[in-house]
């Protein structure tokens, strides 16, 4: 290559000085050097699509799409490299590489991997690409679902990311451990007390096992309020925002009962110790340990469970299927539509600073086609969100739960993906902490979260319910 | 006009010559610069505006004044943050660090030598251990199921969860535990300079040993026990790593210091403005102890 021949030709001068400066003239004639590369011929020149996504020890499923993905893409486009970058971090941590990746453009990615709950804050931060155009002549559109469509929707009506798959969540349960305590599987409680009964009936037939877990505190961060305090909430009647008049609600009292079920639930020993759910990773031992070895009766966790102990998992379990119950989680009283569940997602989305839009958007649909979207949906047992895929009998064998878990889509709910939300999510994730470990009463931790609310979004933004 | 024309042609070459000089610390200037304070620089100005990870205020950041600076002393997170600080480098380095360093050193003068050799080894074995690997065996000497609620157990003793308990008893331990090393290598190069024929004069005199210590050694160490203090002192300010291996802050921000109540704003809030102005409280606070140890050291110098 040229480029490394430059500085040489400079060299036989004699005083030191120059020398040192045609060093440093050759050192910008470096620099500038790409700089001028455009003028030269375009053709040849390959392409490169950096994508950016997850990867984690218990979550390889995306890689693996994604590598085929690739080999597809550059099959069918000769000097177009996709360069895969996974980035291997927890979903906070992960979401604060990939902001940090956004603010330049020689970082940001083409295609990365997002949360639905943080399209719309990106999308104002001026991190995603408009998809309208390439989707309208994209045939493949019209097999996702009314729902799947809205996730991806930004403030001004526009699509700016598209989904993956969904997720829904209920409670699994030990059937041999709930056996043992005298109650009746298939298992389906109709209200709070309900789950209380049942937990006490299996503390009291095996002190040693932990009867029903929901996460709660800081630590766990979103799978506090997914898999904990937003099932209760949802469940009373009472919610975090409302979407008509796009405020947030303070002082309602479902949030208040929400709280002190979750000390009832901590204060009988009848969950994981406060310790415990204090340590970021607890879930693994609720994946890995206590469930297989029948030391916890009960767990609130999303419809991706399975993928967890089924073969080539984290905590391969084979006996999941038979051993394992699903159950929806209750309304507080019983009341309609008699339970309630709680959806996220995450999407693939094109990078707004991208220089090839075109390429990218095919990236972007090559890997959600639907032989790799049923494949992602299986490995990682998600909720199909295209038609076709859910149509498909592989799909629909994936593992024993697939139907249960998609008829919660019926009565799921979806958080306020608005930019203060992570910040309002922390609050809630405080008051559970300050209720579990005694530091705070339930009225008190509530009263604490109404004024936090207040402070980060304004007198205006709350509605008193 | 009379001015020689060689002579400013003399000065600039004289001037020249002197540049030519600096110019191999150029590169180390520039470099200092762009990395060190440019950031610094950068992290000031952020600290007055409201540039955020995601949302709008990612795209145009807007100009808050001091608003940020006004957060913390509304928001209770700050005090405590700072309080915990305070805590943290009070026991932890001046009381832990240095005066177990310096008994360490004292006593390893005068015990005998396989014994100092052993004790030596053992305490910079810490020292030497990077700071991450540092924090994770000290989170397994803490934790739950760690080494010492085993040592407990055998001892037929109950332990109780200490990382949960008592959280800042713990990582205060664990940074004495990972630092005295320096403050001991300091303290033994120092204690080696002073004159045996002083503290002999002082013994015929009919000092004791704690007259000795307080009126010969420490007096003639003092350059060295300022210098300790302030390079521990910096160095705990910035602890960050076991903090955040051993608790991450928790429980309920009861180990927050102020560097992981900076990293938590600007990243796990994607609050960047606020987080970057715990940060330059936290830069600001390490220049007046600077300062103030810069000044002792004067006094001791003269």
């Amino acid at each position: 290559m040229p480029r490394q021949a430059q500085p040489g030709q400079a060299q036989p001068k004699r005083a030191a000085t120059t020398r040192a400066l045609t060093g440093l003239l050759a050192a910008a004639a470096l620099l500038l050097l790409p700089a001028c590369s455009p003028a030269a011929p375009q053709g040849t020149e390959a392409k490169t699509l950096k994508v950016a996504y997850q990867k984690t020890d218990s979550f390889t499923a995306l890689d693996d799409v994604l590598t085929a993905a690739k080999a597809e893409f550059e099959a069918a486009n000769s000097g177009v490299t996709v360069e895969l970058q996974p980035i291997q971090a927890n979903d906070d941590d992960y979401g604060t590489k990939l902001a940090l990746s956004h603010r330049s453009a020689g970082t940001a990615p083409d295609v990365f991997y997002e949360d639905t709950f943080k399209v719309r804050s990106d999308v104002d931060a001026g991190y995603l690409l408009k998809l309208d155009e390439h989707l309208a002549s994209w045939p493949d559109w019209a097999n996702f679902t009314e729902a799947a469509k809205a996730a991806g929707r930004a403030d001004d009506g526009g699509i700016y990311a598209v989904p993956l798959g969904t997720d829904t969540r209920a409670i699994w349960y030990n059937k041999t451990v709930l056996q043992k305590a005298g109650i009746a599987v298939p298992w389906q409680p109709k209200t709070w007390d309900d789950i209380l009964a049942a937990a006490r009936k299996m503390k009291a037939a095996d002190p040693s096992v932990v009867p029903f877990n929901m996460y709660a505190g800081k630590a766990t961060g979103e799978g506090t309020v997914m898999q904990g305090f937003y099932q209760l909430l949802y469940g009373t009647g009472s919610t975090l925002y409302d979407e008509q008049e796009k405020k947030w609600v303070v002082g309602s009292r479902g949030f208040t009962d929400s709280l002190r079920f979750l000390k009832t639930l901590y204060d009988e020993k009848l969950a994981v110790t406060p310790a415990e759910a204090l340590d970021a990773n607890v879930w693994k031992k609720v994946f890995g340990e206590w469930l297989p070895k029948g030391k916890m009766g009960a767990t609130v966790e999303g419809s991706y469970t399975p993928s967890f102990w089924q073969k080539g998992g984290a905590y391969e379990w084979p006996g999941y299927a038979k051993d394992m119950g699903v159950a929806m989680f209750p309304t507080q009283h019983g009341q309609a539509p008699g339970g309630v569940s709680m959806s996220g997602g995450w999407t693939l989305a094109v990078g707004a600073k991208t220089k090839n839009p075109d390429l990218a958007f095919k990236f972007l649909s090559t890997a959600l086609n639907r032989k790799n979207a049923l494949a992602y949906d299986v490995d990682n047992s998600q909720i199909a969100v295209r038609s076709d895929v859910a149509a498909d009998p592989a799909y629909q064998a994936a593992n024993p739960f697939v139907k249960d878990v998609s008829e919660l889509v019926e009565v799921t709910h979806f958080r306020p993906a608005t930019a203060d939300y992570p910040r309002i999510s922390s609050a809630v994730q405080e008051a559970t902490e300050a209720v579990i470990t005694g530091k705070q009463g339930p009225a008190e931790a509530a009263a604490a979260y109404d004024a936090a609310v207040r402070k980060l979004v304004g007198e205006d933004k709350v509605i008193q319910k | 006009m009379h001015v020689p024309e060689a002579t400013p042609g003399r000065l600039s070459r004289a001037r020249r010559r002197h540049l030519f000089r600096l110019l191999p610390v150029l590169p180390s200037v520039l470099l200092l610069g762009l990395f060190l304070l440019a950031p610094v620089a950068w992290s000031f100005y952020a600290s007055f505006t409201d540039v955020a990870l995601s949302g709008k205020a990612a795209r145009e950041p807007s100009w808050l004044g001091l608003d940020n600076y006004a957060r913390m002393v509304s928001e209770p997170g700050f005090p405590l943050a700072l309080w915990l600080t305070v805590v943290f480098v009070g026991a932890s380095a001046i009381v832990g660090q240095n005066a177990l360093g310096l008994a360490l050193a004292l006593l390893m003068a005068r015990g005998n030598r396989a014994l100092a050799r052993t004790v030596g080894t053992a305490v910079v074995a810490a020292w030497v251990l990077p700071e991450i690997v540092a924090a994770f065996a000290a989170y397994a000497y803490f934790s739950r199921d760690g080494t010492l609620n085993q040592l407990l157990g055998v001892a037929g003793a109950q332990g109780t969860d200490w990382l949960y308990a008592f959280p800042m008893a713990a990582v205060v331990l664990a940074n004495t535990w990972r630092g005295t090393a320096f403050s001991m290598l300091v303290y033994r190069a120092a204690l080696a300079e002073v004159p045996g024929e002083i503290q002999e004069a002082a013994l015929m005199d009919g000092a004791g040993g704690w007259q000795r210590l307080r009126l010969i050694t420490l007096p003639m160490i003092r350059n060295s026990i300022a210098s300790n203090l302030m390079l521990i002192t910096l160095q705990t300010l910035a602890v960050f790593t076991l903090v955040w291996v051993m608790t991450a802050g928790g429980p309920a921000g009861a180990s927050t210091t102020l560097p992981v109540l900076a990293y938590q704003e600007a990243f796990k809030f994607g609050d960047i403005g606020y987080g970057t102005a715990i940060a330059s409280v936290l830069v600001l606070i390490g220049m007046v102890f600077g300062l103030a140890y810069v000044r002792l050291l004067r006094g001791a110098a003269r």
